[in-house]
């Protein structure tokens, strides 16, 4: 069993890690959430029914990342997403302002910026390839409203690199 | 000119290729005689090239990836602690339709059998070994070769290397030496200043390496960064030679390694490692150069590192190298 999680999932850490990282916007959480999403994923293999190892994996990781955010924001009382204290572009940790500097991380950061409905949907469909069907699978919404989201998220980053800066 | 408001879901599902044939054709009529769906999806195929590059992405730090092999070969123990008391992870599953937990004991009773099965193999496939390396540290190496550039055919020629504990630390030092080079992850500090890279490991690991300049030698010096191998952080100072990038990996000796005797090896994958001892510390160099080159190097690095004298850099701060260890000089 251990092999066939080797072989199928593990090598989807990169992707595990990236949408981490775009999720918590922070480095040392992501590294924390790919951890224990691993470390869930491993014990929940064994009930693991076939389908895209990739999509059940970014479901679990996207699960330890708002068990993260809801952590670390207590005042928060479930997965709930709360557009309004993710959302504030302007409320940057020191980390996020150091890559917005950089103008190689430049596309990172606004993605970064993008509210957080908006910005796994883009995450999941531009970044992991995954179809609108296993996007809805993850975010538990109906494919209607991951198009719409990913309609609205594009839309915004169009408008934010056209704009001169 | 604008997208018709009408037409934007299915022209995003057209980008993706998400639309059945008879929606594409529509679309492509709609398409032929509306400007603005036309410039609104050549500004979406723009904005999506440039999502894809990969520098778009973030790719998992290489002491992420040994943490997360290390985790795992430590689990099956915990599985025994998991079935004794299941709900502790339970509480948190959020309503997503993938539910990954299963219902603790039965996960753990399905585990121990194949788990032990597996490591049986693993010893079964080099046995002159089995009896010396603890069982931990094997479970580890095997993850770092299913999981990175490992292969079976390396693992079989490093059975043959000088001495035995060392050969995981090998795959570790080259699986690193190319994470390095492919991840963009070769340095956390990029200067050619020693005077910038020495002081910039203080306070991040437990010992000072010692930091030459080697660009009189032929081997600039582009900076440092922290690693991770063998279940500690260690130093890597990154030297260049033309094209060719020499990580050099350095942490403390323990004790029965300090006598050895320095070593190279021509590892499986093409890259070559050398191995020496000076000051405590136990030094790796990895590259993809000749051994006599990384030979050259490591003479070179040993000559300099035993002479901190301020011969090489009388510019800045000469008088203060000699005991280069705390405080973090040229920078203030």
């Amino acid at each position: 069993l251990k092999q066939r999680f080797e072989e199928v999932v593990l090598p989807y850490i990169d992707a595990a890690y990236n949408v981490a990282r775009y999720l918590t916007r922070d480095a040392a959480a992501a590294d924390d959430v790919v951890q224990e999403a691993f470390l869930r994923a491993w014990r929940g293999f064994a009930n693991y029914r076939g389908g895209d190892p990739k999509a059940w994996l970014l479901a679990i990781v996207r699960n330890c990342a708002f068990t993260w955010h809801t952590a670390a924001h207590s005042e928060r009382t479930d997965g709930a997403i709360d557009v309004e204290s993710l959302g504030d572009p302007f409320n940057e940790t020191p980390e996020q302002a150091a890559s917005r500097r950089s103008d190689a991380n430049a596309l990172q950061t606004l993605i970064e910026r993008l509210p957080e409905p908006y910005r796994e949907t883009l995450v999941l469909r531009e970044l992991e390839e995954l179809p609108y069907k296993e996007i809805a699978q993850v975010t538990g919404v109906p494919i209607g409203t991951v198009m719409s989201r990913l309609a609205r998220a594009r839309q915004w980053l169009i408008d934010a690199t056209e704009r001169p800066q | 000119m604008s997208a018709c408001t009408d037409q934007a879901l299915t022209l995003h599902a057209f980008v993706d290729g998400e639309l059945d044939a008879v929606n594409v054709l529509a679309f492509e009529r709609h398409l032929d005689v509306c400007d603005g769906c036309r410039d609104e999806i050549a500004r979406l195929r723009v904005l999506r090239a440039r999502l894809a590059e990969p520098a778009t992405r973030f790719t998992a730090p290489a002491d992420l990836r040994a943490r997360v092999r290390a985790a795992l070969a430590a689990a099956d123990p915990a599985a025994d602690q998991a079935a004794l008391d299941p709900p502790q992870q339970a509480p948190q599953a959020n309503r997503t339709v993938y539910d990954p937990l299963p219902g603790g004991p039965v996960a753990a009773s399905v585990d121990r059998p194949a788990t032990s099965a597996g490591r049986a193999a693993s010893v079964e496939s080099s046995p002159e070994r089995a009896q010396s390396v603890v069982r931990p540290i094997r479970s580890v190496r095997r993850w770092s070769l299913v999981g990175g550039l490992g292969s079976l055919a390396a693992a079989a020629a490093l059975v043959a290397v000088l001495y035995v504990p060392s050969a995981h630390v090998e795959d570790q030092l080259v699986a690193s030496h190319v994470r390095s080079l492919l991840a963009d992850h070769l340095l956390d500090v990029a200067t050619s200043d020693r005077h910038v890279v020495k002081p910039w490991f203080n306070g991040k690991i437990d010992f000072a390496p010692p930091v030459v300049e080697l660009a009189p030698d032929g081997f600039p010096l582009a900076g440092g960064r922290l690693d991770y191998i063998d279940g500690r952080v260690v130093a890597a100072l990154v030297y260049h030679r033309r094209q060719h990038v020499i990580n050099v990996f350095a942490w403390p000796a323990s004790g029965s390694q300090t006598g050895l005797p320095s070593a190279t090896t021509a590892h499986a994958d093409g890259y070559t490692l050398m191995r020496w001892t000076s000051g405590g510390l136990q030094f790796w160099a990895v590259s993809d150069v000749d051994a006599a080159e990384l030979a050259r190097f490591r003479d070179a690095f040993e000559q300099r590192a035993a002479t901190p004298t301020s011969e090489s850099a009388p510019a800045t701060n000469g008088g203060s190298q000699g005991r280069a260890n705390e405080s973090p000089v040229g920078r203030g």
